[in-house]
Protein backbone atom coordinates (compact mmCIF):
# COMPACT_ATOMS: atom_id res chain seq x y z
CA UNK A 1 0.00 0.00 0.00
CA UNK A 2 1.43 3.33 -0.74
CA UNK A 3 2.34 5.73 1.49
CA UNK A 4 0.54 9.20 2.53
CA UNK A 5 2.61 11.55 4.34
CA UNK A 6 0.76 13.45 7.00
CA UNK A 7 2.59 16.70 8.45
CA UNK A 8 1.99 16.68 12.42
CA UNK A 9 0.86 19.51 14.17
CA UNK A 10 1.65 21.01 17.17
CA UNK A 11 1.33 23.55 19.95
CA UNK A 12 3.36 24.73 22.52
CA UNK A 13 2.76 23.39 25.86
CA UNK A 14 5.02 25.05 28.91
CA UNK A 15 8.47 24.21 28.01
CA UNK A 16 7.71 21.21 25.15
CA UNK A 17 5.33 20.84 22.30
CA UNK A 18 1.78 19.11 22.23
CA UNK A 19 0.23 17.26 19.52
CA UNK A 20 -2.60 19.19 17.71
CA UNK A 21 -6.33 17.22 17.80
CA UNK A 22 -6.37 17.96 13.91
CA UNK A 23 -3.03 15.69 13.55
CA UNK A 24 -5.47 12.87 14.38
CA UNK A 25 -7.98 13.37 12.34
CA UNK A 26 -5.80 13.95 9.44
CA UNK A 27 -4.26 10.51 10.39
CA UNK A 28 -7.44 8.95 10.14
CA UNK A 29 -8.63 10.71 6.83
CA UNK A 30 -5.13 9.32 5.35
CA UNK A 31 -6.36 5.58 5.68
CA UNK A 32 -8.73 6.24 2.99
CA UNK A 33 -5.28 6.99 0.68
CA UNK A 34 -3.13 3.91 1.36
CA UNK A 35 -1.02 3.78 4.93
CA UNK A 36 -0.63 7.04 6.77
CA UNK A 37 3.44 8.27 7.95
CA UNK A 38 3.81 11.51 10.17
CA UNK A 39 6.45 13.62 9.37
CA UNK A 40 7.35 15.28 12.77
CA UNK A 41 9.34 18.84 11.27
CA UNK A 42 10.22 20.78 14.22
CA UNK A 43 12.57 21.63 17.24
CA UNK A 44 14.46 18.68 18.35
CA UNK A 45 12.83 17.06 21.05
CA UNK A 46 9.15 16.89 18.97
CA UNK A 47 9.19 13.49 17.55
CA UNK A 48 9.68 12.16 21.57
CA UNK A 49 6.66 14.26 22.45
CA UNK A 50 4.46 13.31 19.58
CA UNK A 51 5.59 9.54 18.52
CA UNK A 52 2.91 7.12 20.66
CA UNK A 53 -0.21 9.06 19.94
CA UNK A 54 0.61 9.26 16.62
CA UNK A 55 1.09 5.63 16.24
CA UNK A 56 -1.58 4.58 18.30
CA UNK A 57 -3.54 6.94 15.37
CA UNK A 58 -1.97 5.10 12.55
CA UNK A 59 1.24 6.37 11.50
CA UNK A 60 3.53 3.43 10.28
CA UNK A 61 6.73 5.48 10.03
CA UNK A 62 7.50 8.74 11.34
CA UNK A 63 10.11 10.72 9.87
CA UNK A 64 12.16 12.86 12.08
CA UNK A 65 13.34 15.93 10.52
CA UNK A 66 14.02 18.14 14.03
CA UNK A 67 16.27 21.13 14.03
CA UNK A 68 17.02 24.77 14.77
CA UNK A 69 17.25 25.57 11.53
CA UNK A 70 13.52 24.03 11.30
CA UNK A 71 12.64 25.42 14.15
CA UNK A 72 13.66 28.92 14.12
CA UNK A 73 12.38 30.05 10.36
CA UNK A 74 8.87 30.57 9.62
CA UNK A 75 6.99 27.96 6.63
CA UNK A 76 9.64 27.43 4.30
CA UNK A 77 11.76 24.62 6.22
CA UNK A 78 8.56 22.54 6.53
CA UNK A 79 7.94 22.33 2.48
CA UNK A 80 11.69 21.73 2.15
CA UNK A 81 11.48 18.86 4.43
CA UNK A 82 8.21 18.14 3.03
CA UNK A 83 9.45 18.52 -0.95
CA UNK A 84 12.31 15.85 -0.38
CA UNK A 85 10.01 12.85 1.04
CA UNK A 86 7.70 13.15 -1.71
CA UNK A 87 10.56 12.73 -3.90
CA UNK A 88 12.02 9.83 -1.60
CA UNK A 89 9.04 8.21 -0.83
CA UNK A 90 6.68 8.22 -4.02
CA UNK A 91 4.04 9.07 -1.86
CA UNK A 92 0.45 9.10 -3.02
CA UNK A 93 -0.51 12.20 -1.28
CA UNK A 94 0.35 14.66 1.29
CA UNK A 95 -2.11 15.76 4.24
CA UNK A 96 -1.76 19.20 6.22
CA UNK A 97 -4.15 21.05 8.39
CA UNK A 98 -5.94 23.51 7.15
CA UNK A 99 -4.71 26.17 9.75
CA UNK A 100 -2.25 28.94 8.88
CA UNK A 101 0.69 27.57 8.76
CA UNK A 102 -0.37 24.45 7.64
CA UNK A 103 -1.86 26.29 4.28
CA UNK A 104 1.44 28.16 3.94
CA UNK A 105 3.32 24.80 3.84
CA UNK A 106 0.76 23.25 1.43
CA UNK A 107 1.15 26.17 -1.25
CA UNK A 108 4.85 26.12 -1.17
CA UNK A 109 4.95 22.59 -1.20
CA UNK A 110 2.38 22.56 -4.31
CA UNK A 111 4.73 25.18 -6.00
CA UNK A 112 7.88 22.70 -5.04
CA UNK A 113 6.79 19.50 -6.68
CA UNK A 114 4.66 21.00 -9.28
CA UNK A 115 1.37 19.22 -7.67
CA UNK A 116 -2.26 21.10 -7.24
CA UNK A 117 -4.19 21.18 -4.29
CA UNK A 118 -7.46 21.08 -1.96
CA UNK A 119 -7.82 23.21 0.82
CA UNK A 120 -10.67 22.84 3.54
CA UNK A 121 -11.75 19.92 2.84
CA UNK A 122 -13.88 18.06 5.35
CA UNK A 123 -13.36 14.29 3.55
CA UNK A 124 -11.32 12.41 1.06
CA UNK A 125 -12.17 9.37 -0.66
CA UNK A 126 -10.21 6.78 -1.95
CA UNK A 127 -10.58 7.76 -5.34
CA UNK A 128 -8.82 11.17 -4.41
CA UNK A 129 -12.03 12.86 -4.40
CA UNK A 130 -12.28 15.46 -1.75
CA UNK A 131 -15.41 17.56 -0.09
CA UNK A 132 -15.09 21.49 0.64
CA UNK A 133 -17.55 23.63 2.13
CA UNK A 134 -17.45 27.02 0.63
CA UNK A 135 -19.21 30.41 0.32
CA UNK A 136 -19.85 30.39 4.34
CA UNK A 137 -21.25 27.02 4.55
CA UNK A 138 -23.76 27.64 2.09
CA UNK A 139 -22.53 25.21 -1.33
CA UNK A 140 -20.38 21.81 -0.46
CA UNK A 141 -18.04 20.80 -3.28
CA UNK A 142 -16.88 17.84 -4.26
CA UNK A 143 -13.20 18.45 -6.00
CA UNK A 144 -10.30 16.40 -6.93
CA UNK A 145 -6.48 17.10 -7.70
CA UNK A 146 -5.74 17.40 -11.48
CA UNK A 147 -2.02 17.58 -10.82
CA UNK A 148 0.92 15.77 -9.56
CA UNK A 149 0.95 14.01 -5.90
CA UNK A 150 -2.58 15.17 -4.69
CA UNK A 151 -2.09 18.10 -1.60
CA UNK A 152 -4.87 18.18 0.56
CA UNK A 153 -5.26 20.42 3.94
CA UNK A 154 -7.99 19.02 6.01
CA UNK A 155 -10.17 21.81 8.40
CA UNK A 156 -10.04 20.86 11.92
CA UNK A 157 -12.68 19.20 13.63
CA UNK A 158 -14.37 17.84 10.36
CA UNK A 159 -13.02 14.13 10.70
CA UNK A 160 -13.33 11.60 13.78
CA UNK A 161 -10.32 10.27 15.19
CA UNK A 162 -10.37 7.01 15.06
CA UNK A 163 -7.72 5.29 16.85
CA UNK A 164 -6.18 2.43 14.60
CA UNK A 165 -2.35 1.14 16.15
CA UNK A 166 0.54 0.85 13.74
CA UNK A 167 4.61 0.47 14.03
CA UNK A 168 5.36 3.71 14.25
CA UNK A 169 9.18 3.41 13.06
CA UNK A 170 11.03 6.52 13.21
CA UNK A 171 13.14 7.26 9.88
CA UNK A 172 15.55 10.35 10.60
CA UNK A 173 15.59 12.32 8.16
CA UNK A 174 18.46 13.86 6.59
CA UNK A 175 18.24 17.26 5.49
CA UNK A 176 20.40 20.83 5.38
CA UNK A 177 17.98 23.17 4.92
CA UNK A 178 18.92 25.63 2.20
CA UNK A 179 19.24 29.15 3.13
CA UNK A 180 16.41 30.56 0.81
CA UNK A 181 14.08 28.64 3.56
CA UNK A 182 16.24 30.58 6.02
CA UNK A 183 14.53 34.29 4.80
CA UNK A 184 12.38 34.86 7.70
CA UNK A 185 13.78 34.03 11.73
CA UNK A 186 11.51 33.58 14.60
CA UNK A 187 12.87 35.29 17.44
CA UNK A 188 10.30 35.15 20.12
CA UNK A 189 7.39 33.19 20.62
CA UNK A 190 4.49 35.22 23.38
CA UNK A 191 1.38 33.42 24.59
CA UNK A 192 -1.40 35.63 25.46
CA UNK A 193 -3.51 34.50 28.52
CA UNK A 194 -6.22 31.83 27.13
CA UNK A 195 -7.49 30.81 30.90
CA UNK A 196 -6.16 27.03 30.57
CA UNK A 197 -9.44 26.70 27.81
CA UNK A 198 -8.87 24.48 24.93
CA UNK A 199 -7.86 26.51 21.37
CA UNK A 200 -10.81 28.15 19.40
CA UNK A 201 -10.25 26.06 16.14
CA UNK A 202 -9.97 22.41 18.36
CA UNK A 203 -11.89 22.96 20.61
CA UNK A 204 -15.21 20.19 20.91
CA UNK A 205 -17.37 23.04 22.87
CA UNK A 206 -17.35 26.60 22.05
CA UNK A 207 -19.28 29.40 23.82
CA UNK A 208 -19.58 32.94 22.24
CA UNK A 209 -21.21 36.05 23.15
CA UNK A 210 -22.03 39.14 20.71
CA UNK A 211 -23.05 42.59 21.48
CA UNK A 212 -25.89 41.27 23.42
CA UNK A 213 -23.47 40.49 26.03
CA UNK A 214 -22.79 44.64 26.46
CA UNK A 215 -19.46 44.52 28.01
CA UNK A 216 -15.82 43.50 28.45
CA UNK A 217 -17.45 42.60 32.13
CA UNK A 218 -19.71 40.60 31.06
CA UNK A 219 -18.07 38.03 29.03
CA UNK A 220 -17.17 36.57 32.38
CA UNK A 221 -20.75 35.03 31.88
CA UNK A 222 -19.08 33.80 28.30
CA UNK A 223 -16.36 32.45 30.23
CA UNK A 224 -18.17 30.54 32.76
CA UNK A 225 -20.94 28.84 30.76
CA UNK A 226 -17.36 28.25 28.71
CA UNK A 227 -15.77 26.58 31.60
CA UNK A 228 -18.83 24.91 32.94
CA UNK A 229 -18.91 23.42 29.57
CA UNK A 230 -15.27 22.41 29.19
CA UNK A 231 -15.16 24.63 26.36
CA UNK A 232 -13.57 27.62 24.77
CA UNK A 233 -14.51 30.88 24.31
CA UNK A 234 -15.68 33.06 21.33
CA UNK A 235 -16.76 36.13 20.14
CA UNK A 236 -18.26 37.72 17.22
CA UNK A 237 -17.06 40.43 15.46
CA UNK A 238 -19.10 43.21 16.96
CA UNK A 239 -17.96 42.34 20.35
CA UNK A 240 -14.71 42.11 19.53
CA UNK A 241 -14.58 45.29 17.53
CA UNK A 242 -16.18 47.08 20.11
CA UNK A 243 -13.70 45.47 22.51
CA UNK A 244 -15.68 43.10 24.98
CA UNK A 245 -13.41 40.63 23.92
CA UNK A 246 -9.94 40.03 22.00
CA UNK A 247 -10.12 39.68 18.46
CA UNK A 248 -8.00 36.67 18.65
CA UNK A 249 -10.98 35.12 19.58
CA UNK A 250 -13.31 36.28 16.82
CA UNK A 251 -15.30 33.64 14.98
CA UNK A 252 -16.73 34.26 11.42
CA UNK A 253 -15.86 35.43 8.00
CA UNK A 254 -12.69 37.98 8.92
CA UNK A 255 -11.86 35.67 11.80
CA UNK A 256 -11.63 31.57 12.90
CA UNK A 257 -13.68 29.12 11.28
CA UNK A 258 -14.75 26.49 13.51
CA UNK A 259 -16.73 23.26 13.56
CA UNK A 260 -17.35 21.84 17.01
CA UNK A 261 -19.84 19.78 17.98
CA UNK A 262 -21.52 22.24 20.17
CA UNK A 263 -21.74 25.84 19.52
CA UNK A 264 -23.69 28.13 21.48
CA UNK A 265 -24.47 31.55 20.41
CA UNK A 266 -24.97 33.87 23.24
CA UNK A 267 -26.06 37.36 22.12
CA UNK A 268 -25.22 37.02 18.64
CA UNK A 269 -27.79 38.21 15.75
CA UNK A 270 -26.17 35.88 13.15
CA UNK A 271 -25.13 38.45 10.32
CA UNK A 272 -23.47 36.48 7.53
CA UNK A 273 -20.00 38.01 8.69
CA UNK A 274 -20.48 35.50 11.76
CA UNK A 275 -22.44 32.48 10.16
CA UNK A 276 -19.41 31.92 7.52
CA UNK A 277 -17.32 31.28 10.28
CA UNK A 278 -19.81 28.69 12.77
CA UNK A 279 -22.51 27.51 9.98
CA UNK A 280 -20.97 23.58 10.14
CA UNK A 281 -20.76 23.06 13.61
CA UNK A 282 -22.39 19.87 13.83
CA UNK A 283 -25.12 20.75 16.98
CA UNK A 284 -26.08 25.13 17.15
CA UNK A 285 -27.69 26.45 20.11
CA UNK A 286 -28.63 30.00 20.81
CA UNK A 287 -29.92 32.59 23.20
CA UNK A 288 -31.10 35.48 22.11
CA UNK A 289 -33.82 37.91 23.10
CA UNK A 290 -34.57 39.03 19.83
CA UNK A 291 -37.18 35.48 18.38
CA UNK A 292 -36.37 36.73 14.80
CA UNK A 293 -32.67 37.13 15.08
CA UNK A 294 -31.15 35.19 12.06
CA UNK A 295 -29.10 32.77 14.44
CA UNK A 296 -32.46 30.85 15.15
CA UNK A 297 -32.33 29.87 11.26
CA UNK A 298 -29.48 28.04 12.03
CA UNK A 299 -30.13 26.80 15.89
CA UNK A 300 -30.97 23.20 16.70
CA UNK A 301 -32.35 24.72 20.02
CA UNK A 302 -33.15 28.30 20.55
CA UNK A 303 -34.28 29.72 24.18
CA UNK A 304 -35.65 33.64 23.64
CA UNK A 305 -35.29 36.08 26.64
CA UNK A 306 -32.42 37.72 28.95
CA UNK A 307 -29.14 36.26 28.49
CA UNK A 308 -28.42 37.82 31.97
CA UNK A 309 -31.15 35.50 33.48
CA UNK A 310 -30.72 32.29 31.00
CA UNK A 311 -26.42 32.06 30.99
CA UNK A 312 -26.28 32.30 34.68
CA UNK A 313 -29.14 29.74 35.37
CA UNK A 314 -27.78 27.17 32.53
CA UNK A 315 -24.06 27.89 34.28
CA UNK A 316 -25.76 26.44 37.73
CA UNK A 317 -27.91 23.62 36.37
CA UNK A 318 -24.80 22.07 34.37
CA UNK A 319 -22.59 22.22 37.25
CA UNK A 320 -25.14 20.88 39.19
CA UNK A 321 -25.75 17.85 36.63
CA UNK A 322 -22.21 17.19 36.33
CA UNK A 323 -21.06 17.20 40.10
CA UNK B 1 9.66 51.83 -0.22
CA UNK B 2 8.12 50.90 -3.24
CA UNK B 3 5.06 48.74 -2.44
CA UNK B 4 1.96 46.69 -4.29
CA UNK B 5 -0.83 45.57 -2.70
CA UNK B 6 -2.45 42.04 -4.10
CA UNK B 7 -6.23 43.23 -4.68
CA UNK B 8 -9.04 41.07 -5.26
CA UNK B 9 -12.82 41.33 -6.77
CA UNK B 10 -14.96 38.86 -4.99
CA UNK B 11 -18.69 38.03 -4.77
CA UNK B 12 -19.88 40.27 -1.76
CA UNK B 13 -19.66 38.29 1.35
CA UNK B 14 -23.36 39.33 2.04
CA UNK B 15 -25.26 38.38 -0.80
CA UNK B 16 -25.74 35.06 -1.91
CA UNK B 17 -22.93 32.89 -3.21
CA UNK B 18 -22.64 30.11 -5.67
CA UNK B 19 -21.02 28.18 -8.17
CA UNK B 20 -21.76 28.52 -12.10
CA UNK B 21 -23.33 24.96 -13.01
CA UNK B 22 -21.92 25.40 -16.58
CA UNK B 23 -18.47 25.06 -15.28
CA UNK B 24 -18.39 24.97 -11.40
CA UNK B 25 -16.72 28.36 -11.27
CA UNK B 26 -17.19 31.12 -9.39
CA UNK B 27 -20.33 33.62 -10.38
CA UNK B 28 -19.89 36.20 -10.69
CA UNK B 29 -23.21 37.38 -12.75
CA UNK B 30 -25.60 36.89 -9.45
CA UNK B 31 -23.80 38.48 -6.92
CA UNK B 32 -22.44 42.30 -6.54
CA UNK B 33 -18.98 41.82 -7.04
CA UNK B 34 -16.96 44.01 -4.64
CA UNK B 35 -13.31 44.76 -3.19
CA UNK B 36 -11.97 41.61 -0.82
CA UNK B 37 -12.70 42.93 2.62
CA UNK B 38 -9.13 41.70 4.19
CA UNK B 39 -7.38 43.84 1.48
CA UNK B 40 -8.29 46.73 2.89
CA UNK B 41 -6.46 46.29 5.98
CA UNK B 42 -3.64 45.54 3.54
CA UNK B 43 -3.93 48.97 1.63
CA UNK B 44 -4.39 50.54 4.63
CA UNK B 45 -1.05 49.66 5.86
CA UNK B 46 0.96 50.45 2.49
CA UNK B 47 -0.30 53.69 2.94
CA UNK B 48 0.81 54.31 6.26
CA UNK B 49 4.39 52.67 5.68
CA UNK B 50 4.07 55.02 2.34
CA UNK B 51 3.05 57.90 4.63
CA UNK B 52 6.12 57.28 7.01
CA UNK B 53 8.72 56.53 4.57
CA UNK B 54 7.64 57.44 0.47
CA UNK B 55 7.56 55.58 -2.00
CA UNK B 56 4.64 54.58 -4.46
CA UNK B 57 1.85 52.27 -3.44
CA UNK B 58 0.67 49.82 -6.75
CA UNK B 59 -2.60 48.04 -6.88
CA UNK B 60 -2.31 44.77 -8.88
CA UNK B 61 -5.25 42.91 -9.42
CA UNK B 62 -6.15 40.06 -11.47
CA UNK B 63 -9.49 40.04 -12.93
CA UNK B 64 -12.40 40.17 -15.51
CA UNK B 65 -13.25 43.83 -16.67
CA UNK B 66 -15.61 44.44 -14.08
CA UNK B 67 -12.71 44.39 -11.39
CA UNK B 68 -11.86 48.11 -12.84
CA UNK B 69 -14.46 48.90 -9.90
CA UNK B 70 -12.39 47.23 -7.76
CA UNK B 71 -9.23 48.94 -8.73
CA UNK B 72 -10.83 52.37 -8.36
CA UNK B 73 -11.48 51.70 -5.09
CA UNK B 74 -8.25 51.37 -4.00
CA UNK B 75 -7.13 54.23 -5.21
CA UNK B 76 -9.39 56.17 -3.98
CA UNK B 77 -8.25 55.36 -0.60
CA UNK B 78 -5.24 56.72 -2.04
CA UNK B 79 -2.99 54.31 -3.86
CA UNK B 80 -1.28 55.79 -6.77
CA UNK B 81 -1.36 53.50 -9.39
CA UNK B 82 -2.26 50.10 -10.42
CA UNK B 83 -1.55 47.13 -12.72
CA UNK B 84 -4.73 45.27 -13.84
CA UNK B 85 -3.82 41.79 -15.37
CA UNK B 86 -7.26 40.47 -17.79
CA UNK B 87 -7.41 38.12 -19.89
CA UNK B 88 -10.34 35.93 -21.37
CA UNK B 89 -8.07 33.29 -20.62
CA UNK B 90 -8.22 33.31 -17.49
CA UNK B 91 -11.52 32.56 -16.28
CA UNK B 92 -11.46 29.09 -14.26
CA UNK B 93 -7.43 29.73 -13.58
CA UNK B 94 -6.44 27.54 -10.39
CA UNK B 95 -4.34 29.62 -7.27
CA UNK B 96 -1.27 27.94 -8.74
CA UNK B 97 -2.01 29.19 -12.13
CA UNK B 98 -2.43 32.51 -10.70
CA UNK B 99 0.80 32.84 -8.53
CA UNK B 100 2.83 32.46 -11.71
CA UNK B 101 0.44 35.38 -13.91
CA UNK B 102 1.00 37.33 -10.68
CA UNK B 103 4.29 36.39 -9.88
CA UNK B 104 5.11 37.54 -13.66
CA UNK B 105 3.35 40.43 -13.30
CA UNK B 106 5.31 41.76 -10.13
CA UNK B 107 8.15 41.62 -12.52
CA UNK B 108 6.82 44.49 -14.79
CA UNK B 109 7.94 46.67 -11.88
CA UNK B 110 10.57 47.47 -9.28
CA UNK B 111 9.62 47.08 -5.51
CA UNK B 112 10.17 46.22 -2.37
CA UNK B 113 7.19 44.98 -0.45
CA UNK B 114 4.15 43.27 -1.04
CA UNK B 115 0.92 43.19 0.65
CA UNK B 116 -1.85 40.92 1.00
CA UNK B 117 -4.81 40.76 2.98
CA UNK B 118 -5.54 37.85 5.32
CA UNK B 119 -7.57 36.25 2.78
CA UNK B 120 -10.11 36.15 -0.26
CA UNK B 121 -13.40 35.95 1.29
CA UNK B 122 -14.61 34.44 -1.89
CA UNK B 123 -12.06 31.08 -2.38
CA UNK B 124 -10.33 31.86 0.97
CA UNK B 125 -7.12 29.59 0.05
CA UNK B 126 -4.98 32.09 2.17
CA UNK B 127 -1.84 31.28 0.17
CA UNK B 128 -1.25 33.59 -2.54
CA UNK B 129 1.10 35.21 -0.58
CA UNK B 130 3.19 32.07 0.60
CA UNK B 131 3.08 30.93 -3.49
CA UNK B 132 4.53 34.18 -4.47
CA UNK B 133 7.41 34.18 -2.19
CA UNK B 134 8.41 30.28 -3.40
CA UNK B 135 7.97 31.24 -6.79
CA UNK B 136 9.93 34.89 -6.29
CA UNK B 137 12.61 33.17 -3.78
CA UNK B 138 11.88 36.66 -1.50
CA UNK B 139 10.55 36.63 2.35
CA UNK B 140 7.38 36.06 3.07
CA UNK B 141 6.13 37.52 6.80
CA UNK B 142 2.17 36.10 7.16
CA UNK B 143 -0.77 37.28 9.36
CA UNK B 144 0.79 40.30 10.13
CA UNK B 145 -0.92 42.12 12.91
CA UNK B 146 1.87 44.71 13.50
CA UNK B 147 4.87 46.07 11.18
CA UNK B 148 7.66 47.62 11.69
CA UNK B 149 9.76 48.57 9.01
CA UNK B 150 13.52 49.80 10.00
CA UNK B 151 15.49 50.36 6.62
CA UNK B 152 15.09 47.12 4.43
CA UNK B 153 14.61 45.13 7.71
CA UNK B 154 10.98 43.92 8.27
CA UNK B 155 9.40 43.26 12.13
CA UNK B 156 6.35 41.56 12.11
CA UNK B 157 4.23 40.73 14.75
CA UNK B 158 2.90 37.20 13.56
CA UNK B 159 -1.02 36.02 14.84
CA UNK B 160 -1.00 32.98 16.02
CA UNK B 161 -3.90 30.49 17.60
CA UNK B 162 -2.46 31.53 21.30
CA UNK B 163 -0.67 34.78 21.27
CA UNK B 164 1.84 35.99 18.88
CA UNK B 165 5.24 35.20 17.27
CA UNK B 166 8.04 37.82 16.76
CA UNK B 167 9.54 37.44 13.17
CA UNK B 168 12.26 39.11 11.29
CA UNK B 169 12.84 39.21 7.34
CA UNK B 170 14.63 41.56 5.07
CA UNK B 171 12.97 43.25 1.79
CA UNK B 172 12.22 42.55 -0.91
CA UNK B 173 9.46 40.86 1.18
CA UNK B 174 6.30 39.70 1.07
CA UNK B 175 3.42 40.89 4.05
CA UNK B 176 0.42 39.28 4.58
CA UNK B 177 -1.95 41.21 6.77
CA UNK B 178 -4.46 40.27 9.74
CA UNK B 179 -7.30 42.51 10.13
CA UNK B 180 -6.63 44.10 13.76
CA UNK B 181 -3.73 45.76 12.30
CA UNK B 182 -5.37 49.08 11.27
CA UNK B 183 -8.75 50.72 10.41
CA UNK B 184 -8.72 50.94 7.06
CA UNK B 185 -9.45 54.15 6.10
CA UNK B 186 -12.77 55.57 3.81
CA UNK B 187 -12.03 57.00 0.68
CA UNK B 188 -12.59 60.83 1.13
CA UNK B 189 -14.32 62.61 -1.66
CA UNK B 190 -11.12 64.20 -2.78
CA UNK B 191 -9.57 60.58 -3.02
CA UNK B 192 -12.59 59.78 -5.06
CA UNK B 193 -11.86 62.48 -7.33
CA UNK B 194 -8.12 61.99 -8.40
CA UNK B 195 -9.03 58.32 -8.37
CA UNK B 196 -10.51 58.65 -12.08
CA UNK B 197 -7.43 59.97 -13.10
CA UNK B 198 -4.55 57.84 -11.87
CA UNK B 199 -2.97 55.57 -14.43
CA UNK B 200 -4.04 51.76 -14.42
CA UNK B 201 -1.81 49.60 -16.56
CA UNK B 202 -3.61 46.90 -18.37
CA UNK B 203 -1.88 43.77 -18.95
CA UNK B 204 -3.34 40.81 -21.03
CA UNK B 205 -1.20 37.26 -20.98
CA UNK B 206 0.57 38.25 -24.52
CA UNK B 207 2.18 41.29 -22.55
CA UNK B 208 3.31 38.83 -19.82
CA UNK B 209 4.43 36.24 -22.09
CA UNK B 210 2.28 33.47 -20.64
CA UNK B 211 0.82 31.13 -22.82
CA UNK B 212 -3.04 31.01 -22.51
CA UNK B 213 -2.57 27.25 -22.14
CA UNK B 214 -0.72 27.21 -19.07
CA UNK B 215 -3.90 29.28 -17.47
CA UNK B 216 -7.69 29.16 -17.18
CA UNK B 217 -10.00 26.15 -16.07
CA UNK B 218 -8.18 23.57 -18.78
CA UNK B 219 -5.05 23.90 -17.49
CA UNK B 220 -6.41 24.10 -13.79
CA UNK B 221 -4.50 21.65 -11.47
CA UNK B 222 -7.36 20.64 -9.16
CA UNK B 223 -11.25 20.37 -10.65
CA UNK B 224 -14.59 20.94 -8.81
CA UNK B 225 -16.15 17.66 -10.12
CA UNK B 226 -19.89 18.63 -8.64
CA UNK B 227 -21.23 21.15 -6.19
CA UNK B 228 -24.71 21.63 -4.28
CA UNK B 229 -26.14 23.91 -1.92
CA UNK B 230 -26.11 23.05 1.52
CA UNK B 231 -29.89 22.00 2.41
CA UNK B 232 -31.39 24.38 4.80
CA UNK B 233 -31.22 23.33 8.23
CA UNK B 234 -34.08 21.35 9.54
CA UNK B 235 -36.39 23.50 12.04
CA UNK B 236 -34.93 23.46 15.27
CA UNK B 237 -36.36 23.92 18.57
CA UNK B 238 -37.45 27.09 20.03
CA UNK B 239 -38.68 28.17 23.72
CA UNK B 240 -39.26 31.76 25.17
CA UNK B 241 -38.12 32.11 28.26
CA UNK B 242 -40.21 31.89 31.20
CA UNK B 243 -38.32 31.42 34.01
CA UNK B 244 -37.39 27.62 32.95
CA UNK B 245 -35.26 28.42 29.72
CA UNK B 246 -32.02 27.35 31.20
CA UNK B 247 -33.51 23.84 32.29
CA UNK B 248 -34.79 23.86 29.38
CA UNK B 249 -31.97 24.08 27.46
CA UNK B 250 -29.48 22.27 30.15
CA UNK B 251 -32.52 19.06 29.16
CA UNK B 252 -31.80 19.83 25.37
CA UNK B 253 -27.90 19.70 26.05
CA UNK B 254 -28.04 16.50 28.60
CA UNK B 255 -30.16 15.09 25.67
CA UNK B 256 -27.11 15.08 23.33
CA UNK B 257 -24.77 14.36 25.72
CA UNK B 258 -22.87 17.48 26.32
CA UNK B 259 -23.64 17.52 29.83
Amino acid sequence: MSEVLVLVETVADGDGVALKKVTLEMLTAARALGEPSAVVAGAVGTAAAVKERVAEYGAAKIYVAESDDIDNHLVAPKAEVLAKLVADTSAAAVILPSTQEGKEVAGRLAIKIGSGLLTDISEVNSDGTATQVVFAGAVIVKSKVAKGTPIYTVSPNSVAPQPQPAAGEEVPVDIAISDDAKRVTVVGRTLEASGGRPELTEASIIVSGGRGVGSAENFALIEGLADSLGGAVGASRAATDSGFYPHQYQVGQTGKTVSPQLYVAVGISGAIQHRAGMQTSKTIVAINKDNEAPIFELADFGVVGDLFQIVPALTEEITKRKA
Amino acid sequence: MNIVVLVKQVPDSGSERTLDSSDNTVARASADNVINEMDEYAIEEALQVKEAHGGEVTILTMGPDSATDTIRKALSMGADKAIHVTDPALHGSCVIATSAVLAKALGTIEWDLVLSGAQSTDGGLTMMPALLAERLGVAHLSGARKLTVDGSKLTVERQTDGGYWTIEGQTPAIVSTWDTMNEPRYPSFKGIMAAKNKPVTTLSLADLGVDASEVGLGAATSTVLEFANRPPKGEGEQVKDEGDGAAKLADFLASKKFV
